[in-house]
């Protein structure tokens, strides 16, 4: 028996629109599982106490949050240098040969590596070779690393998205290369690389598997980043797995899944505040 | 005019010319020390990123001339001197495979509905709904599976719940945002005449759906899927939280297991010796499997653009 079109298309329609509805549902029931639950579990000590360590699921946060400030920094602090330099360098000064394609192609093929190698790679080098041991350093240099993929392309795509006419417009007048980046490329571009540099901060709060690897996880609270601390999101990993609190690790969890949607919409915010300021006329 | 004044002019014509030329060097030296230190920047990153997959075949060197084919045994018992990472290999392509099994339909119809079903209003709040859930750290995935997915699955199926079926759902969960945004992309890329013309022709909404922006989106659904696919293999800590870690053949979706990733993590930091360097071997294994994986995909999108 052959089904007739009009029929088919309402099998399909059905399917698929239960195909949405379960797959829209489930994130926003994953985030508001986490946020309710999590907050059952959430007061002011929850923030001001450092958890106890050990099999031991008392305690809060402070001492996570503070290395993770820590971690956030120092990341950034290598990370934003190295990622837009070399963005830059793709998009505006890399010669268009043999050599740029496989150097592009390699960058690609580096950001779909598994975090965990990069976590290897960070234990190995840092951790054991330059005698750092676990730190926040080597776990923030681990993690600068692991995105340098993201904000090298997100800034040379940004680049990339401005307009042949601002160039052109800059060059006939006269700039220099330096000059056309500096004032015509670079504020074009801006909303695209900071909203990169917000998305790797992001990336950075959310990361566990290299952190769990290279920072050494101590509970205490960390005076400097050459001490070992625990992240986060390794904090939650720790709660679930080495203690039973999984009320506390649902309450680290929603503090987390909070500040990466607040991250979120600020990265959808600056993008588009900086594209009215630039277009309204002055 | 006079002799004073005209000197005064040219004097100042001097100056300006002077202040003209300086500021062209300037201008130059500028621009030159620019193009040097976003080179230097730009090589430096990129030589890094290079050398960081050369490290990692290097420090596996020991384990791939020791061991050779025993490093793909199946018994994984390092006090013993046995290094065999077949179980993990196996674990790995397992939870993938379910990952995927359970993701395509989920995400491929999410993305049919958004570009092509949802109304406005619908579009407005779901689209941002699904991005979210690609920021979601996987500790908080890991975790909600072990709070909700496993004590199901041990009421329904037995055990302790920690599964290749527990770990495949939590995958599925983590990796439908990436296919379904980037498959909606392209599907919302297919220029407008293509439906117009199966829409002249008759077709119904669906037969238009099926025998044109499919395949003709065909090229960025493979690069979503893809990219979902690197993404499943090389999740590490949620997997540690709801897999189980036994490095053993699952028999049943319902027995656990151990991934590549999660023999990396759970060991690294007390391994020595070749031991380490299997570890290394582990990671470059896990490097070759995604190469293959873009590779797969790279002919499957030629394929998808030939036609």
């Amino acid at each position: 028996m052959r089904i007739s079109p009009q029929v088919e298309q309402k099998l399909a329609f059905v399917f698929i629109r239960g195909m949405g509805l379960i797959a829209i549902t489930l994130p926003v029931f994953i985030a508001v599982y986490v946020l309710v639950e999590g907050l059952g579990a959430m007061n002011l000590a929850f923030f001001l106490t450092s958890p106890r360590g050990g099999i031991s699921g008392e305690g809060g946060i402070s001492s996570c949050i503070v290395a993770t400030l820590w971690l956030l920094a120092m990341t950034m602090l290598v990370l934003t240098p190295l990622g837009i330099g070399a963005g830059v360098y793709l998009a505006e000064y890399a010669p268009d040969n043999r050599l740029t394609r496989l150097i592009r192609y390699g960058v690609e093929l580096l950001a779909g590596i598994p975090s965990i190698v990069f976590g290897l790679f960070g234990f190995a080098l840092f951790v054991i070779a330059l005698r750092q041991g676990y730190s926040i350093l080597a776990g923030s240099l681990t993690l600068a690393i692991l995105l340098l993929p993201f904000l090298t392309r997100s800034t040379e795509e940004a680049l990339r998205s401005v307009p042949r006419s601002f160039r052109e417009a800059a060059f006939s007048l006269g700039a220099t290369k330096w000059q056309t980046l500096r004032h015509v490329l670079f504020p074009a571009a801006l909303p695209g690389i900071l909203t990169g540099i917000i998305l790797c901060l992001g990336g950075a709060l959310a990361e566990s598997a290299p952190l769990w690897v290279t920072m050494g996880g101590s509970h205490e609270l960390p005076h400097s980043p050459l001490e070992p601390g625990r992240a986060l999101a390794v904090h939650i990993f720790y709660l679930a797995m080495e203690t039973r609190a999984l009320d506390k690790a649902l309450a680290a969890g929603a503090v987390l899944v909070a500040l990466i949607v607040m991250l979120n919409f600020l990265a959808r915010w600056i993008s588009s505040a900086i594209r009215r300021a630039q277009w309204t006329p002055r | 005019m006079s002799t004073a004044r005209a000197e005064r002019t040219a004097s100042l014509a001097r100056v300006s010319l002077a202040r003209l030329i300086d500021r062209a060097m300037s201008r130059r030296l500028a621009d030159r020390l620019s193009e040097l230190s976003f080179s230097v920047l730009g090589l430096f990153s990129l030589l890094l990123l290079l050398f960081i997959a050369a490290f990692i075949f290097k420090e596996a060197f020991p384990a791939f001339a020791e061991l050779k084919l025993g490093l793909f045994g199946e018994e994984w018992y390092p006090s013993r001197g046995e290094y065999g990472i077949l179980t993990m290999v196996v674990g790995s392509i397992a939870v993938t495979a379910l990952a995927l099994l359970i993701a395509l339909p989920l995400s491929l119809g999410c993305a049919i509905y958004l570009s092509e079903l949802a109304t406005p209003r619908v579009y407005r709040f779901a689209r941002p709904a699904v991005e979210l859930l690609v920021g979601i750290p996987s500790v908080v995935y890991g975790l909600v599976g072990m709070v909700l997915l496993c004590p199901l699955i041990a009421k329904f199926g037995g055990g302790s719940g920690s599964s290749v079926l527990a770990a495949g759902v939590v995958l599925a969960v983590m990796i439908l945002p990436t296919i379904a945004t980037i498959s909606e992309d392209s599907l919302r890329a297919v220029p407008r005449s293509y439906r117009e013309a199966a829409f002249a022709l008759g077709a119904t909404h669906w037969q238009m759906i099926k025998s044109v922006l499919l395949p003709a989106s065909r090229p960025g659904i493979v690069a979503a899927v893809v990219l979902g696919t690197g993404r499943a293999i090389g999740e590490t800590m949620a997997m540690l939280m709801v897999i189980g870690n036994s490095p053993i053949f699952p028999k049943s979706l319902l027995e656990p297991a151990r991934t590549l990733t999660g023999n990396i993590a759970l060991e690294i930091n007390y391994a020595t010796g070749l031991h380490a360097s299997v570890l290394f071997a582990t990671g470059a294994v896990l490097f070759l499997l995604v190469m293959l994986i873009n590779g797969i995909g790279y002919v499957l999108y030629r394929k998808g653009v030939g036609r």
